[in-house]
């Protein structure tokens, strides 16, 4: 692995007050780095969305360290948090959160505009994002024109147009049938291989092991399973389904040898 | 163009009714204070009519006047006194009073007498749109408005009536010349109106004075009060605030407009603060995903005010029309809604004042935001 985009040091978090508190992640320690597509697997309420949430600073530990890009984030405030996040991190989510009064290619500049950015060269930036996700000829299209699937891309778009370190996917495929999952998770593999950025990808979806170059399970707030599928083990094609039934090892490598 | 002005205009037509619900808050309060300013200003100066149209710098009025309509008298010895004191050039005798108007069809009603020398300074019927004005040289002439011909059953130049008892003839109509007590005033000669009204030949309401050019007003009033110890001296406008002050505070008339204006105010500022705060809550899930993609604090807050100022200028826009519908139906009663240049662009800004103040509730709750509730959503 690369040197560690965003790391997690022992981390703790509890959730809930007084009765109601609990301890959803139990010294949890995990690195992201770039160029790998790594699956954060486990079943509900094992503390995999938790722990999403605090590599990607939208929530911090109750204690223990988490780093991006190599910076601590322990004393930021909650505008210091938003300025790592719009400078470091890509998220996409389970329900896309696309903006439904704007067409697809404003969703996708508001990531830079949130930034700042050029209003010029954010239109051209966002433009070549979509084309990048297959979506050229739905720029003015908005998200209830989408299928699930368009619009999901259009929020990988949104989560890559700012060019940041790591991207973090939380069940992106779960609300996609099994091609638009797939077709999805091809696109980020793309992310992570060509652009040499870290993805990490929260799922309970096995259909999608074969696109991982890392497993990691957590189970009640710990992580329990590190895996780096061998190569030769599994090839992700078409039907990755049944090549992840086979076993949940394919590499990276094979991916590449995909048609 | 930054996205926020877009996503702020979204956001609101996104959900029309709400947006319709917003609009009709914010013209209600703007049209109802609107209304309440313009009864106001329209009260103001009507309450200072006289003064504003009087030929005089300064005014000599009986000690303890409250306003012009007070009918207390000075004796003519004070004008005497007054010519000696340097700096006077003139000093018009006025009269006013109340009389009774017997119209043709043989009723009553009453009047406000109005009397000056209509050959020298004094307080001469304006707006004339029909007749003269000097015609009130002629005894028995006077000069009434067009607004209060129902009431004087008089219409044109030429027809006769009585005052108490004496005849007089109509010699000139003015136009929107209004009493806000709906009493019409009536202008005549000086020695007619003491006639009418009963006043001593000796006897005038103020004596208006005009100072010779070159003199200096405040010095010439100091003067006079020195010179005048029973009576009382008085710029122009320190004439017209004590009046203005009587008939808007001393009566309670004004307060009851102010606290009308700002009645309106408090319902709007409410009404919009509502809406606005139920579609940021509506919204709360798309202000979560721009913080959770890096948005600062700043950013959404923008969004929010930007909804707040468009619903302002929509608001305005509208409230602006019926204002004006509203100046219309009333131009030609007795207290008619008046709307200045410089009111209108007052209320713009206290539209939007109040609609970036309702905006406060719905930037708290956005504040108060975790970016992490994407997740659960």
């Amino acid at each position: 692995m690369t040197e560690p985009v965003i790391e997690a040091i022992d981390a703790v978090k509890f959730l809930g007050e007084g009765a109601g508190r609990v301890q959803a992640l139990k010294g949890v320690s995990l690195a992201v780095g770039g160029g790998e597509l790594t699956l954060l697997m486990g079943p509900s309420g094992s503390g995999k969305t938790t722990l999403l949430s605090i590599l990607g600073c939208m929530l911090t530990p109750t204690s223990g360290t988490v780093r991006v890009g190599g910076r601590a984030t322990a004393d930021a405030g909650p505008e210091e948090l938003a300025k790592i996040r719009r400078e470091n991190i890509g998220f996409v989510f389970q329900s896309y959160h696309l903006f439904p009064t704007l067409n697809a290619l404003d969703n996708v500049r508001l990531a830079l505009d949130v930034r700042g950015e050029n209003s010029h060269r954010a239109m051209q930036k966002s433009k070549e994002a979509l084309a990048r996700v297959g979506l050229a000829l739905k720029m003015a299209s908005y998200p209830s024109e989408l299928s699930g699937g368009e619009q999901q891309r259009v929020a990988i778009a949104r989560a890559i147009v700012s060019n940041p370190a790591i991207l973090l996917a939380d069940e992106p495929t779960a609300a996609l049938d099994s091609e638009n999952g797939h077709a999805i998770m091809e696109v980020l593999a793309e992310i992570a291989r060509e652009q040499s950025r870290g993805v990490l990808v929260v799922t309970h979806d096995p259909r999608i092991v074969p696109f991982s170059d890392r497993i990691v399970s957590i189970e009640d707030g710990k992580i329990i399973g590190d895996k780096r599928p061998a190569d030769g083990e599994a090839r992700a094609d078409k039907s990755g389904t049944a090549a992840a039934e086979r076993t949940d090892k394919p590499s990276r490598k094979d991916r590449k040898r995909k048609p | 163009m930054s996205l926020a002005p877009k996503l702020a205009f979204r956001n609101l037509f996104h959900d029309r009714l709400r947006l319709i619900a917003t609009v009709i808050g914010i013209v209600f309060s703007i049209v109802l204070v609107t209304v309440q300013m313009g009864l106001y200003v329209s009260f103001e100066r009507m309450v200072t009519v006289m003064i504003d149209h009087a030929d005089a710098d300064l005014w000599i009025v009986p000690r303890g006047t409250k306003c012009f309509e007070d009918p207390s008298l000075l004796d003519e010895r004070e004008r005497f006194r007054a010519l000696s004191v340097a700096g006077v050039a003139s000093a018009a005798p006025l009269v006013i009073g109340f009389a009774q108007w017997r119209t043709p069809s043989g009723g009553n009603t009453p009047i406000f007498m109005i009397g000056s020398d209509p050959r020298g300074a004094g307080l001469e019927p304006w707006n004339v749109v029909e007749g003269r004005a000097d015609a009130l040289a002629i005894p028995g002439a006077v000069a009434i408005d067009r607004s209060y011909f129902d009431r004087l059953e008089t219409t044109r130049v030429g027809e006769y009536a009585e005052i108490g008892d004496q005849r007089v003839q109509v010699l000139a109509i003015t136009n929107g010349i209004r009493s806000f007590t709906t009493t019409p005033y009536v202008f005549s000669s000086i020695e007619r109106a003491r006639a009418y009204t009963g006043t001593a030949a000796n006897k005038a309401s103020y004596f208006l004075v005009r100072v010779t050019p070159g003199a200096n007003v405040m010095q010439v009033r100091d003067s006079l009060r020195a010179r005048l110890p029973d009576t009382e001296v008085l710029t122009t406008a320190e004439f017209r605030e004590r009046s203005a002050n009587f008939w808007m505070f001393g009566t309670g008339a004004g307060f009851a407009l102010f606290a009308g204006a700002m009645l309106g105010l408090i319902v709007g500022t409410v009404i919009v603060a509502q809406t606005l705060y139920s579609s940021t809550k509506d919204h709360l899930n798309e202000f979560a995903t721009l913080r959770a993609i890096g948005s600062s604090g700043g950013y959404i807050h923008k969004v929010i005010i930007f909804q707040a100022l468009l619903s302002a200028l929509i608001g305005f826009c509208l409230a602006s029309v019926i204002g004006w519908i509203v100046v219309l139906a009333t131009a030609d009663t007795a207290l008619p809604v008046v709307i200045t240049p410089l009111m209108t662009a007052a209320l713009l800004v206290l539209t939007v004042l109040m609609c970036v103040v309702s905006a406060v509730a719905a930037i708290m709750k956005v504040t108060r935001i975790d970016p992490a509730m994407v997740f659960t959503r």
